[in-house]
C-alpha cells in the first residue's frame, strides 16, 4: 500500500514538473515583450531596460527557468510583475473562494448524484427513464449558462441571493453560504447528472451479481444489502467520475466566477493571463496541477478502501 | 463536459463488440425519435448558417449607438439589438456559423490525434502503449480552460487557436476509445488469421480494425461537437475569442452585462446554445442506444431459446405418490408452481410450468434435470429470490405449515437465512468482494439471533472449523479473493447453516469445484444434514451426487416434473422414458468420470453431457 502511494506521488511530481516546464516555455515562446506590457507604451528605452534587469529577464531563458524552478521547489513562486505582490500570497487569497465553490459543488453532486442514481437503479420503470433523459439533457448544458440563468432568476428577478461577490467564511458564515449558493449549484448541476448516470449504471450491474442474491438469501435487511454492500461495490467506477468532475469543476469555475464576480483563482487566472503576468499564471497552473494530483491520490486511496483487491496489488 | 466525454467513451466501449452492419444500425437509429429530431435540427442549423447573409442584412459585428438595446419585434431589429447596438438576429445566425465551425475544428483535431495514436497503442501495446497512456492521463488531468487561458495569454484573442488546443486536450477521450476497441478485437480469430497470412500491420489496421471502430468514433464525434460548441461559447463569453466573429458566447457576455436592464437578451443565445449542444448529445446517445439494442436483442434470442418449449396444454401436475408421511412433518410443500418471464415482444415465456414437490423434515430431495429445465428457478421461488421481472404463481407454497404466498416481503426476508439456508453454485462470485469473510458470516447471525459481536465471532470461528477449514482465524480475517474456491464454498456452507435453518437449499453446490474437493463438500453437507436434521433440496445435474446423498429424486424437464421416486427405485427401475434417457446418457460418460470420481456406488454417473443426449 505504501509503495502504491509512493508510486502515485512520484507520478504526480513528474506531472507537475512536465506541466510547469511546458507552461514556462509556452509563455515565453511567442508574443510581445512582457516588459513593454508591464510598463506601457510610453516608458523610455532606459526604463524598459532597467525593469528588464530588475525582473531578471535579461538572463538567457534557460537560466530564468532554473531560477524559477529553484525557488519554486523551495516554495517561493516569485512576485507579480504588475503588482509586485507575492504569488504565494495572491494564491492564498484567491484559493478559498474557488475551493469553497468547487468542494461545495462536489459534495452536492456526490449526495444528489448517488441518491438519484441509486433510486433510478432500484425503481427502474418510468421514474428511471425520466431521470435518464433529464440527466442527459442537463449534462449537455454548459455550466456558465446555468450560472447566468440562476443569476437572472434568483439574484436579479427574485432578489433572494446576492448576484455578485464573495464573503469569507471567517467574516460571516451566513453570508459566505449565501454568496456561494448559486455558483455551487451552477457548478454542481452537470456533475449531479453525470454522476447519477454513472451510479445508476454500476448499481444495476452490481444488483444483478450473484453475491447480492446470496446476501439476500441470508435474510439481511434490504437497507444493508443496498447501502452497505451493493453501493460499496458500485462506488468504484463512480469515484473515477468524481476525480474527473473535480477537474471539470476547476475549469468551469473560471467562467462561473466571472458570472458571479467572485475573486477566485479563475478570475485571477483570466486577469493575469490577459495582461501576461507570467509568474502569477505559472503559480496558478502549478497549484491547479497540485490540487488535481492530490484529488487523484485521495480517489485512489478511496478505491483501495472500497476494493481490497486494489489494496493488495 | 470532459467527464461526460470520458464516461461516454466507457459506455461506447461496452457496446463496441456488438457493432453491427451500417445500414441495419441506421434503421435502428431512425427508430429513436429524439435522435432523429435532433439530427433534423442540426441539419436546419447548417442551412441557417450557410444562408446567414440572406436571413439578415446586418453585419453582426457592426455597432450603432442609435440602436443600443433596441427593443425586439421591430421591422429594423426583429429580435432587438444588444448593449452596443448589434443586431441580435444577425448575431444569432452568424453565431451558428461560428458554432458549427468550432465543432468541426474540435472533431478534426481530436480525431487526427486520437485515432492514429489509439490504433497504434492498442495494436502494438508495449512501451508505446505505456507512454501514450501516461500522456493521455496527464492531458485529461488538466483543467481545459486554465490551459486555454495560458495559451491565449501569449497569442492574444483567437477562437480557432483555442479550439485547436481544446481539440488536443480532449483527444485522449478519442484515444482511449480507439485503443480500447482495438484491444478488444486484436485477439479475434480473423485478425490472427490476417496476421498469419502475412498482411502488414498497417493493412490489418486499415482493413480489419478500422471498420470496427468507425461506429463508436461517430458517437464520440457527436459528443465532441457538443463539447466544442460549449467551449467556444465559454471562450467568447470570457472575452477571449476572436473579436471579428459573431458568437453565441459573446451574445451571452453582452446579455450578462445588461442583465438588469435587458434580461431578454439572454433568451436567444441560451436557447440556441442549449438546443444545439443537446442535439449533438442526443444524436450521439441515439447511435449508442441503437448499438446497445443491437447487443441486447442478440442476447435475448438466447434467453428465449432456453425457454423454448413444445407448446401444449399444461399437463396436470404429477400426483405425489411418494408422500405418505403425516402432514405435520412436511417441511416444504409446493403445488402447481409456475414461473414466467416477459419476452421483449410482450408475450410470456414459461420456465416453470406447474411443479409440485414435497420435502419432509430431515429428508434430502434431489432436483435433477438438464440446464434450463427450471430447477434453479424452482429453488429461487422457494427462497423468494427470483429476479424482479419474473412472474410467479402457485397453488400452494408453504414452509413448515406456513403459507409463504401470503407473506409480505419483510416476513419472507425474516425466514431467509434464519430458517431457510441457501448454498449457491459458484463460490467466488457469491461472496461480497469488499468485505472480510468474518463480517459476512457474523452479519446475518447478529441480525437473526441478536447476539453480540463477540459471540457471533466465536460462533463463526466454530463454524469455520466445523466445515473443515484448517485455520479459521486466518480465513475469518481474509477477503474472499485471498481464499481458494473450495474454501470459499465451505465458507458459504458455513454461512448457510449459521442460524440453524430447518431447510437447506443447495443449488449445484459442487459443480464449480475441483473434482478433488467435490466429494469432501458433499460429505460435509451430508454430515451437517445428519447432525442438524435439516430438510434439503439439492439442485443438481449430477446423478452421482444424487446417488450419494439423496433420499428422494424429482426429475425435471422443460419446466415440469416428469418423475418423483425414492432414489433406489429411480436407479433400478426408472418409470419414465426421459429418466431412462438421462441415466443412459449419463452412463455413457461413466468410464471417463469414475476414474476421478471417488464415490463407490454402481450407479455413480456424471451427466456432464446430458443436454444433447437427452433431447
Amino acid at each position: 500500500m505504501l509503495m502504491f502511494i509512493l508510486r502515485r506521488l512520484a507520478s504526480g511530481l513528474v506531472l507537475m514538473f512536465v506541466i510547469s516546464t511546458a507552461t514556462f516555455f509556452l509563455l515565453n515562446l511567442t508574443g510581445q515583450d512582457p516588459v513593454r506590457q508591464v510598463l506601457g507604451p510610453v516608458a523610455s528605452a532606459e526604463q524598459v531596460e532597467a525593469k528588464r534587469q530588475q525582473l531578471g529577464l535579461d538572463e538567457p531563458l534557460i537560466t530564468q527557468y532554473f531560477q524559477w524552478l529553484g525557488s519554486a521547489v523551495r516554495g517561493d513562486l516569485g512576485r507579480s510583475w504588475f503588482t509586485n505582490q507575492s504569488v504565494g500570497e495572491l494564491l492564498s487569497q484567491t484559493l478559498p473562494p474557488t475551493l469553497s465553490m468547487v468542494i461545495g459543488s462536489l459534495i452536492l453532486a456526490a449526495c444528489f448524484g448517488t441518491l438519484i442514481g441509486v433510486t433510478a437503479a432500484l425503481r427502474r420503470g418510468r421514474l428511471d427513464h425520466g431521470l435518464q433523459v433529464a440527466s442527459t439533457l442537463v449534462q449537455a448544458i454548459p455550466g456558465f449558462l446555468v450560472a447566468l440563468v440562476l443569476a437572472l432568476v434568483f439574484a436579479v428577478q427574485l432578489r433572494m441571493l446576492p448576484a455578485t461577490g464573495f464573503t469569507a467564511f471567517s467574516d460571516s458564515p451566513g453570508k459566505w453560504l449565501a454568496s456561494i449558493t448559486l455558483p455551487v449549484i451552477a457548478l454542481a448541476l452537470g456533475s449531479v447528472a453525470s454522476l447519477a448516470l454513472q451510479v445508476r449504471g454500476s448499481m444495476i450491474d452490481v444488483m444483478q451479481q450473484d453475491f447480492v442474491r446470496t446476501l439476500r438469501s441470508r435474510g439481511l435487511p434490504e437497507r444493508s444489502v443496498v447501502v452497505k454492500h451493493a453501493l460499496r461495490s458500485a462506488a468504484g467506477p463512480s469515484l473515477t467520475t468524481v476525480s474527473l468532475m473535480f477537474i471539470v469543476a476547476i475549469s468551469s469555475s473560471v467562467i462561473v466566477e466571472k458570472v458571479f464576480n467572485i475573486p477566485g483563482i479563475g478570475t485571477q487566472a483570466s486577469n493575469s493571463a490577459g495582461r501576461g503576468d507570467l509568474p502569477v499564471v505559472l503559480g496558478i497552473v502549478l497549484v491547479t496541477v497540485v490540487l488535481v494530483v492530490v484529488v487523484n491520490l485521495l480517489v485512489d486511496l478511496a478505491q483501495g478502501w472500497i476494493n481490497p483487491k486494489v489494496r493488495v496489488s | 463536459m470532459t467527464d461526460n466525454l470520458v464516461t461516454g467513451t466507457r459506455k461506447s466501449l461496452e457496446v463496441v463488440s456488438s457493432a453491427p452492419q451500417g445500414d441495419k444500425l441506421i434503421k435502428k437509429f431512425l427508430r429513436e425519435p429524439s435522435a432523429v429530431i435532433s439530427l433534423v435540427f442540426l441539419a436546419l442549423l447548417v442551412v441557417v448558417a450557410i444562408l446567414a447573409p440572406l436571413i439578415s442584412s446586418y453585419d453582426p459585428t457592426a455597432t450603432r449607438l442609435a440602436d443600443v438595446l433596441a427593443p425586439p419585434f421591430t421591422p429594423e431589429h426583429p429580435l432587438g439589438a444588444d448593449g452596443v447596438g448589434r443586431d441580435v438576429l444577425a448575431n444569432l445566425v452568424y453565431g451558428a456559423q461560428t458554432s458549427l465551425s468550432s465543432a468541426a475544428i474540435v472533431i478534426a483535431v481530436s480525431l487526427l490525434i486520437g485515432v492514429p495514436t489509439g490504433l497504434l497503442a492498442g495494436y502494438r501495446l508495449g512501451w508505446i502503449d505505456g507512454v501514450s497512456m501516461w500522456i493521455s492521463g496527464a492531458l485529461l488531468s488538466l483543467p481545459a480552460i486554465v490551459v486555454l487561458l495560458v495559451v491565449l495569454a501569449r497569442v492574444g484573442r483567437s477562437t480557432s487557436l483555442a479550439l485547436v488546443v481544446f481539440g488536443i486536450l480532449i483527444a485522449p477521450s478519442v484515444f482511449l476509445l480507439i485503443r480500447g476497441s482495438v484491444r478488444a478485437v486484436r485477439e479475434e480469430l480473423y485478425v490472427d488469421a490476417a496476421r498469419v497470412s502475412g498482411l502488414s500491420d498497417i493493412r490489418i489496421m486499415v482493413r480489419h480494425i478500422l471498420p470496427v471502430v468507425i461506429t463508436p468514433t461517430i458517437i464520440q464525434a457527436a459528443l465532441l461537437a457538443g463539447a466544442g460548441i460549449g467551449i467556444e461559447a465559454g471562450i467568447a463569453f470570457l472575452g477571449l475569442g476572436s473579436s471579428d466573429k459573431a458568437s453565441w458566447g459573446l451574445m451571452l457576455n453582452d446579455a450578462s452585462q445588461n442583465i438588469f436592464n435587458a434580461p431578454w437578451l439572454l433568451l436567444w443565445p441560451s436557447v440556441a446554445l442549449v438546443l444545439t449542444v443537446m442535439a449533438c448529445s442526443l444524436v450521439g446517445n441515439g447511435f449508442r442506444d441503437a448499438l446497445a439494442n443491437f447487443g441486447s436483442s442478440a442476447g435475448s434470442v438466447k434467453a428465449v431459446k432456453t425457454a423454448k418449449h413444445t407448446d401444449s396444454t399444461p399437463e396436470p401436475a404429477l400426483p405425489l405418490e411418494k408422500a405418505p408421511v403425516d402432514p405435520g412433518d412436511t417441511l416444504l410443500a409446493i403445488n402447481d408452481l409456475r414461473v414466467s418471464y416477459p419476452r421483449p415482444n410482450g408475450e410470456k415465456s414459461d420456465v416453470v410450468k406447474g411443479v409440485s414437490l414435497r420435502v419432509e423434515r430431515g429428508q434430502i430431495l434431489g432436483l435433477v434435470g438438464e440446464s434450463g429445465s427450471g430447477k434453479s428457478q424452482t429453488a429461487f421461488s422457494v427462497l423468494g429470490l427470483l429476479p424482479g421481472q419474473a412472474h410467479m404463481t402457485a397453488g400452494t407454497l408453504s414452509f413448515a405449515g406456513v403459507d409463504l404466498l401470503g407473506m409480505t416481503p419483510k416476513e419472507r426476508n425474516r425466514l431467509r437465512g434464519a430458517r431457510i439456508g441457501y448454498i449457491p453454485q459458484e463460490p467466488m462470485s457469491n461472496l461480497d468482494p469488499a468485505f472480510r469473510i468474518g463480517s459476512q458470516l457474523t452479519e446475518p447471525m447478529r441480525h437473526h439471533l441478536g447476539i453480540s459481536a463477540k459471540a457471533a465471532k466465536n460462533e463463526a470461528l466454530r463454524l469455520l472449523a466445523r466445515v473443515g477449514i484448517p485455520d479459521p482465524e486466518r480465513v475469518f480475517k481474509s477477503y474472499p479473493h485471498q481464499v481458494s474456491g473450495g474454501m470459499a464454498q465451505r465458507v458459504l456452507i458455513a454461512g448457510a447453516v449459521s442460524c440453524n435453518p430447518e431447510l437447506l437449499i443447495a443449488d449445484e453446490p459442487t459443480t464449480a469445484l475441483d473434482v478433488t474437493v467435490q466429494a469432501d463438500v458433499l460429505d460435509l453437507i451430508r454430515s451437517l444434514q445428519a447432525e442438524r436434521g435439516m430438510g434439503v433440496v439439492l439442485v443438481t445435474h449430477n446423478f452421482g451426487v444424487v446417488a450419494d446423498l439423496c433420499d428422494q429424486v424429482a426429475v425435471m424437464r422443460d419446466g415440469q416434473i416428469v418423475e418423483v421416486a425414492a432414489v433406489t427405485d429411480l436407479f433400478t427401475n426408472p418409470r419414465e422414458e426421459y429418466t431412462q434417457l438421462l441415466l443412459d446418457s449419463a452412463l455413457d460418460s461413466t468410464s471417463k468420470t469414475q476414474a476421478h470420481h471417488p464415490v463407490e456406488t454402481d450407479t455413480t454417473t456424471d451427466m456432464t453431457t446430458e443436454t444433447e443426449g437427452a433431447r
